[in-house]
């Protein structure tokens, strides 16, 4: 949106542009075009004559509840009913650039952003009254959407009736700290949620247009392999049917979705096969053989393997895509609306404002929507057909055609004085990512090493990314360490802890759990793990019964102590912590990718075993809560202990150290 | 085969032409604009697509709509009724027991059949018989207190 636009799109009132503080940016992303609002101004935020507060930021909405939190953040500022304030989200034509919402952000960097925006509009609203009537500014009060002097009182609506001012204020403003939040630092109810229960919200998945065309693709038989030849001639005959076919590119719409399918099956397709590199068994030595740099040679490593995961999102990659002459509107479940812009813009060879990028609050992401596959597919099939087109994967399409949390293989090696002191430490990661890759315990003289491979599969970002693998192999070899020298595992990380924030959740989680008064009994096992990741703190115990012949484990309890400085909402941020530990249980056990022959073997919830309520433990969280602190994001850092946790309680109920995961494969 | 003219849901008798083999799912959402029913997986894992039939949980994915007949449908946006949440979907609310929300619906129907069949469910009964639901978010424990809570304030439909 241009600056002169904002009145006629919003109406009168006010609007306060943040501008971002250019050095603080996420990652620093392009910046747009000279007429166009700069990349600079990170939100803005709009009041209406009807009173109405409406925040325009490019941060989507996939689970995590940034909707409910920076509507807090808003009222915590304007003091603004709930229900008055409206968050536009994610839609490249009206909000500002973003990013994307990745890497636990959106906490530590949007939030404080529409707060500044909210109370420089509370300021505005103030000076309004005070000029109106003429009355001091210090004695006017807000509160509850209105402005107050003695007896006197109006409305935010009636306070902007007739004006259209604009402020655009700098991301310096000082906030007010955590001690004094009012509103924020409470569980406000998820905002939308009653359109949740009731069924009510669009999805994308769940998405139509008048005269819209359902499609299917036809993708290849094994990654990489190319179309030697095509026959769609039934396809073709089936009326309502068309076929798209450009070089490997094949597609078929249909104005019903069943007979897209029945099309797409009729297509006879004979491809050009490859020779995989790879597979699921021989992935962890190709990982070494690939390795820039090549492998360590330090001898003696204890080597780990972590498997490739899939995220699973419930809601799988979909987008309906429209052209309007040369203006393409795409709706689509993305974490990067900004970037499948981009994406789309480049496909198509169109200028970037061309293209508008909508995403409706999503099912769910973990790091895996960062792309816009489903949305360059359908924006393909909708031009050269002339008509809206919808592309809904399925769910194999969603676990072959995506990418996943990148396999690893880990090498370690370390000494413990007879004291606990960790004396040497060295750590290799080949492929899984270079993220926790530093140990958060004080050790002298350190190597750590992240080597880029090559991998058979495409790879991406996950929820926590490659923290998880690192904690994993470090917490694990941890505990092997402190066996070396006959030390208890909390005791052993007190020793080696010096970060006071860490020593904080190891000691609260260890708490919470009993650690101390832990019973030994036969097929029970204890384990803890610690971390830092993005900015939080994690602790995790867990309890673990074993079978004796089949080695079948079963986690009986886990208790996770997080802390991510000053907590924003507790309800919200409990969930988060619990929905990681659930979600990273699946990694932990049995969660894997299996593929041979560039296929997947299991690209079906059928064959792919994800958490179910049989597999939850009895979970309990203890939130820190660092007023003192800036608050960090939450939906990634919680995940990364349970591995570790439940790989040292099998060890410490059976003496067996599983160095792989999933734990259980 | 006969095609299928008429399928009563939420109440009301809906006009529809479709083949007998599109599958329940598909028609809700593809013909009838009902929505609340999601596709997870197709092939009955999942849940998403839970809606009730003669009251029973019933996933629509792999229901063939010739095999309902004259049974009687429910979707998640039939269950509150005059505007007033059912019960259940008042208890996933104070629970807070959805994050994404996408398995919600089907949840929610999921739950409402198993407390007509177990008003009072124990813990263990209740993660056995909601254990086909998935929920990718991690959920679970929420949605058994949730389910708990419904229960203890007479939650049946």
């Amino acid at each position: 949106m241009k600056r002169r636009d904002f009145f006629a799109v919003m109406g009168g009132g006010i609007v306060v542009l943040l501008e971002e503080d250019i050095l603080a940016q996420e990652t620093g992303g392009p910046r747009r075009g000279a007429e166009a609002v700069p990349a600079e101004i990170g939100a803005w935020l709009h009041i209406g004559e009807s009173g109405d507060v409406t925040v325009y930021t490019g941060k989507v909405e996939v689970g995590q509840n940034a909707r409910t939190s920076l509507t807090q953040a808003v009222v915590e500022e304007l003091h603004a009913p709930v229900s008055s304030v409206h968050m536009v989200m994610a839609d490249t034509d009206l909000t500002p650039f973003d990013m994307g919402t990745v890497g636990s952000m959106t906490t530590p960097r949007m939030w404080p952003q529409i707060r500044k925006a909210a109370a420089a509009a509370r300021e505005m609203l103030l000076d309004l009254a005070a000029q109106k009537w003429s009355v001091d500014r210090a004695t006017l009060k807000v509160a509850d959407g209105k402005v107050s002097a003695g007896a006197r009182s109006a409305g935010f609506g009636e306070l902007t009736r007739g004006e259209r001012l604009t402020r655009t204020i700098p991301a310096s403003v000082a906030l007010a700290p955590a001690s004094e939040w009012k509103t924020a630092g409470n569980s406000l109810p998820k905002v939308n949620g009653h359109a949740i229960v009731t069924g009510a919200h669009k999805y994308t998945y769940d998405l139509k247009r008048q005269g819209m065309l359902y499609s299917k693709m036809l993708y290849p038989p094994q990654f990489g392999a190319t179309l030697a030849s095509l026959d769609a001639s039934l396809a073709e005959s089936m009326p309502g049917v068309q076929v798209v076919h450009e070089g490997n590119f094949v597609a078929v719409a249909a104005p019903e979705p069943d007979l897209a399918a029945k099309a797409v099956a009729a297509l006879k397709a004979e491809w050009k096969p490859v020779t995989a590199e790879a597979d699921s068994r021989t992935v962890f030595q190709y990982f070494k053989r690939t390795a820039q740099g090549g492998a360590a040679t330090t001898a003696n490593l204890t080597p780990y393997t972590i498997a490739y995961i899939a995220h699973v999102p419930l809601e799988p990659r979909s987008a309906l895509a429209q052209w309007d002459g040369d203006k393409l509107t795409v709706w689509t479940g993305s974490q990067r609306p900004f970037g499948v812009r981009s994406e789309l813009a480049q496909a198509f060879q169109v200028a970037e404002d061309k293209v508008r990028v909508i995403v409706p609050d999503t099912g769910s992401g973990y790091g895996g929507k960062h792309n816009g596959d489903a949305a360059v597919e359908a924006a393909r099939i909708a031009k050269a057909l002339g008509k809206p087109v919808k592309r809904n994967w399925t769910r194999d399409e969603e676990m072959t055609w995506a990418y996943f949390r990148p396999g690893g293989a880990i090498e370690v090696a370390g000494k413990a004085a007879p004291d606990g002191t960790i004396t040497e430490w060295e750590f290799h990661n080949y492929n899984s990512g270079p993220s926790g890759l530093q140990s958060p315990y004080e050790i002298s003289g350190k190597k750590e090493q992240y080597h880029q491979s090559k991998s058979p599969l495409r790879q991406g970002s996950y929820r926590g990314l490659a923290a998880t693998a690192n904690h994993f192999v470090r917490e694990s070899y941890m505990d092997e360490l402190a066996e070396s020298v006959k030390m208890d595992p909390l005791e052993f990380r007190l020793k080696n802890a010096k970060d006071q924030r860490l020593r904080n959740v190891i000691v609260a989680a260890s708490d919470k759990f009993g650690w101390k008064q832990r019973k030994k009994a036969a097929g029970r096992g204890f384990g803890i793990a610690a971390g830092f990741e993005k900015g939080g703190y994690v602790a995790t115990c867990a309890e673990v019964s074993v079978d004796d012949k089949t080695g079948a484990v079963k986690v009986l309890r886990a208790v996770v102590a997080f802390e991510c400085g000053a907590v924003v909402n507790p309800e919200h941020l409990r969930n988060q912590v619990e929905g990681g530990i659930v979600m990273g249980l699946g990694g932990a056990l049995f969660e894997e990718i299996q593929f041979a022959e560039g296929k997947i073997l299991n690209n079906r919830l059928a064959r792919y075993r994800v958490p179910r309520f049989a597999d939850m433990p009895v979970i309990e969280s203890v939130l820190l809560d660092r007023k003192d602190l800036v608050s960090a994001g939450a939906g990634e850092t919680p995940i990364v202990g349970i591995a570790p946790a439940i790989g040292n309680a099998i060890f410490d109920a059976n003496g067996k150290r599983i160095r792989r995961l999933p734990l259980m494969a | 085969m006969a095609r299928v003219t008429e399928l009563l849901v939420n109440g009301s008798r809906r006009r529809i032409d479709v083949d007998p083999d599109r599958t329940l799912l598909s028609v809700l959402r593809d013909d009838l604009e009902l929505t609340g029913a999601k596709f997870g997986c197709g092939e009955g894992q999942c849940a998403a697509c839970t809606v009730l039939i003669d009251g029973v949980a019933t996933k629509s994915c792999l229901t063939k709509i010739g095999a309902v007949g004259a049974k009687g449908v429910i979707t998640i946006e039939g269950l509150a009724s005059e505007g007033k949440l059912h019960p259940v979907q008042q208890a996933f609310l104070d629970a807070d027991a959805l994050q994404c929300g996408y398995c919600t619906p089907g949840m929610i129907l999921g739950a409402v059949a198993l407390l007509k069949r177990t008003p009072n469910p124990s813990q263990s009964e209740i993660a056995s018989g909601m254990n086909g639901h998935i929920c990718r978010c991690g959920t679970y424990p929420r949605v058994v207190r949730a389910i708990r809570s419904a229960a203890e304030k007479g939650g049946r439909a």
